[in-house]
């Protein structure tokens, strides 16, 4: 009801309701996620209840923590980027990644059962993914769950709170099939949350009296930690009703804006670099967009719109992109020859693509870059080269005249179709 | 005549003397732009190149040489400032071209731009050309051929691509706009097609989308409704894998909404041309404009 610009922010934000956990993730994924431990550092930071706890990388930090919990009623959790951690089994035959304690002792056998293990669920891949830290937690004892999130919408270009009574399971579930049960409601860009909002939210997902308060304290906490800490995304699911009367953030997924991040020091030192994909963290050293896939068609193209052309273009004419590769407006030569030998590094690669037109990218660059990489690394693949923009004769005469042995493409679909013969 | 940028143009340029502003501000000036002052705090009584003279202000540009359009490559952290300084001002037309600025300023930002005179294009955009008139942006000029296409893009190196291939075929543009691939920015697709459906120099348009958002599902409704010129469309990002960003955040897939599917089903039910592949958005305007004279 309040405060939209457009009638495409209405029927975004009101008529439809918005679709589930997937959707937000999708929607905003980027780069940096933290582990659960590390949002609940972020919650006690911003005063949004949660259950006690504390971080393990040891069987025996384990017990010390499990000790300091108070013992009895603890949760040992394996700390990954991945959902179904309950569900997943280790690789050492271990089944679980969420186990109930009882004791210290319990706590410490626990825990060495899960580090230094890999973990496998329903979203790592069968590949899995290393343990190397647990989190300690005090269970609690649930009433009943819900579902929180607030993320930046981009049809409405403010922040949505979407709420559940229908938390805990699978909320994808939920939005499909009892789309009702979903509220979403518009912040003020500038306004911010106002106490009614609140309110009303607390009474569509069900909760009265002192639920109501604490409900408020929970979702004001989460609006100030989602705004200074410049998440795109924060999700709790479950959000909690405990039997003593507790409103509690059980577990959570941030997404954060990337371009925010340089005024965020404490959440970059989050960032845990075993969990991403290699290639991507060697490419984000030399600030190269870099994101990893399956074929066996390499490109190097400047510009994220032209870049994902290119792939597109390459799976029109019947071939497979190995990755996404943006170098950007102003690359140098140096960042070339990094995303040149990221790019040759992939075993799967059968043959090479670059698609530049160069705007700020000025071709000689290009070219030059590309020489040296090709020096350096003794390049053994085809590679097809078409230029076009800025400074295009002085890059074409560079690799004319290097000796290097490439296919120049006059146009865009020539450069596809000669990749694509290519990499047969 | 064109969209927006002509001959009366007086640019301005927010950090003029940094790499990009001044390797820009150059190139628009030697495009045939009236580049009359940049704007560096610090600076302000120096000149540029021994011609232009820098102010500390765009209240003291604005005063001194009455320009009426900004062109600002402010980094990141200080981008939203100085649009916010432009927009107070009632510069008539403020192109952004640094990339990276955070969501939460621009969202602030765009609440004033709600309410302000001035038209913000960008951030994160190559900006924009009036071929043969007048350029504010990065784009390299030479692509470009007077004419009476229009074109509007979301990605910068793929408004050259589509450029080049009008070029490439003998047909002109009249105004070329990067409105930028962030999630919040100035102006949007369904701007530009309102005022390129309006502007007698234009016959005929592109526009180029991305995957994420419904931009382009906004501009294929108002085009369906209200726009009778050929138009014809490409979207990126048909084989991109769902929840991976590449790059603007813009464009990202979203559940059922936002994929390239759903924004080719929108265009094609306002009777919008639509390009499987990048190489051909040429060809589909030439089709799209061959179809509309029978």
């Amino acid at each position: 009801m309040m405060l939209h610009t457009s009638k495409f922010a209405l029927h975004t934000c009101l008529d439809t309701p918005l679709p589930g956990s997937k959707y937000f993730t999708a929607f905003l994924s980027n780069h940096m996620n933290i582990h659960e431990y590390q949002a609940k550092e972020l919650f006690v930071k911003f005063g949004v209840p949660t259950p006690a706890g504390q971080v393990a990388s040891t069987a025996a930090e384990a017990k010390a923590a499990a000790l300091a919990l108070g013992e009895a009623g603890i949760v040992v959790k394996a700390q990954v980027h991945a959902g179904g951690r309950g569900k997943g089994t280790f690789k050492n035959g271990f089944k679980g990644g969420v186990h109930l304690a009882d004791s210290a002792a319990k706590a410490e056998e626990l825990a060495g059962n899960m580090l230094g293990q890999v973990l496998v669920t329903h979203q790592t891949g069968p590949e899995g993914k290393q343990v190397n830290k647990v989190l300690i937690a005090k269970s609690v004892d649930i009433k009943k769950e819900y579902y929180l999130a607030i993320l930046m919408d981009r049809a409405t270009r403010r922040p949505v709170i979407v709420a559940s009574a229908e938390g805990g399971v699978n909320i994808e579930e939920v939005a499909e099939h009892n789309p009702g049960a979903i509220i979403t409601t518009g912040i003020h860009p500038t306004l911010g949350l106002q106490s009614f909002q609140t309110r009303k939210i607390a009474r569509q997902i069900g909760l009265g009296g002192d639920k109501l308060r604490a409900f408020e304290k929970v979702l004001a906490s989460l609006y100030r930690l989602f705004l200074e800490s410049d998440c795109s995304m924060v999700e709790i699911n479950p959000l909690v009703e405990t039997t003593d009367g507790q409103i509690l953030a059980l577990d959570a997924k941030f997404n954060f804006d990337d371009n925010a991040l340089y005024r965020h020091s404490d959440i970059v030192a989050m960032r845990d670099i075993t969990e991403e994909d290699p290639r991507e963290v060697e490419a984000s050293k030399f600030n190269l967009n870099y994101i990893g896939l399956d074929g066996n068609i390499a490109c190097m193209v400047n510009g994220a719109g032209l870049a994902m052309a290119t792939m597109d273009i390459i799976k029109l004419h019947g071939g497979e992109p190995a990755n996404f590769l943006d170098v950007g407006g102003g690359a140098n030569e140096e960042q070339v020859k990094q995303a040149f030998r990221i790019l040759c590094s992939d075993p799967n690669v059968k043959a090479i693509l670059v698609n530049i037109f160069g705007g700020i990218m000025k071709c000689d660059v290009i070219a030059q870059g590309i020489i040296n990489a090709a020096k350096e690394t003794g390049l053994s693949l085809p590679l097809v080269v078409r230029l076009e923009g800025t400074n295009v004769e002085q890059g074409r005469a560079l690799l004319n005249s290097s000796g290097l042995k490439l296919t120049a493409a006059t146009d865009l679909t020539d450069a596809a179709l000669k990749v694509v013969a290519a990499a047969k | 005549m064109s969209v927006l940028i002509d001959k009366n143009t007086r640019l301005l340029v927010q950090g003029i003397t940094g790499n990009s502003g001044a390797f820009h501000a150059r190139g628009c000036r030697d495009y045939g732009t009236s580049v009359v002052a940049g704007v560096t705090p610090g600076k302000g009584g120096q000149k540029f190149d021994d011609t232009i003279p820098i102010f500390d202000t765009v209240h003291e540009a604005r005063e001194a040489t009455g320009c009426n359009a900004t062109m600002i490559f402010v980094p990141p952290p200080f981008a939203a400032d100085g649009i916010l300084e432009a927009a107070d001002e009632g510069i008539e037309l403020i192109v952004c071209i640094t990339e990276g600025i955070p969501v939460t300023d621009m969202m602030r930002v765009n609440q004033v731009m709600c309410y302000s005179k001035s038209r913000l294009i960008g951030p994160n955009c190559p900006g924009i050309i009036t071929p043969g008139a007048a350029k504010i942006g990065i784009m390299p000029g030479y692509i470009h051929k007077p004419g009476r296409i229009g074109v509007v893009s979301r990605s910068g190196t793929l408004t050259y691509e589509a450029v080049w291939q009008l070029t490439s075929r003998g047909l002109g543009q009249s105004t070329c706009i990067g409105i930028g691939g962030d999630p919040i920015n100035g102006t949007s697709h369904l701007d530009c097609a309102r005022m390129f459906a309006e502007d007698p120099d234009t016959d005929a348009f592109i526009l180029i989308g991305e995957i994420g958002g419904t931009a382009e599902e906004e501009a294929a409704e108002w085009i369906k409704a209200n726009c009778d010129k050929p138009v014809a469309a490409f979207i990126a990002g048909a084989t991109a894998p769902p929840g991976r960003r590449m790059g603007h955040a813009g464009a990202i897939i979203s559940g059922g909404k936002g994929t390239a599917a759903a924004k080719k089903e929108a265009l094609l039910d306002a009777g919008i041309l639509v390009s499987d592949s990048p190489a051909d958005m040429g060809e589909t305007l030439i089709k799209a404009i061959a179809a509309k004279k029978r």
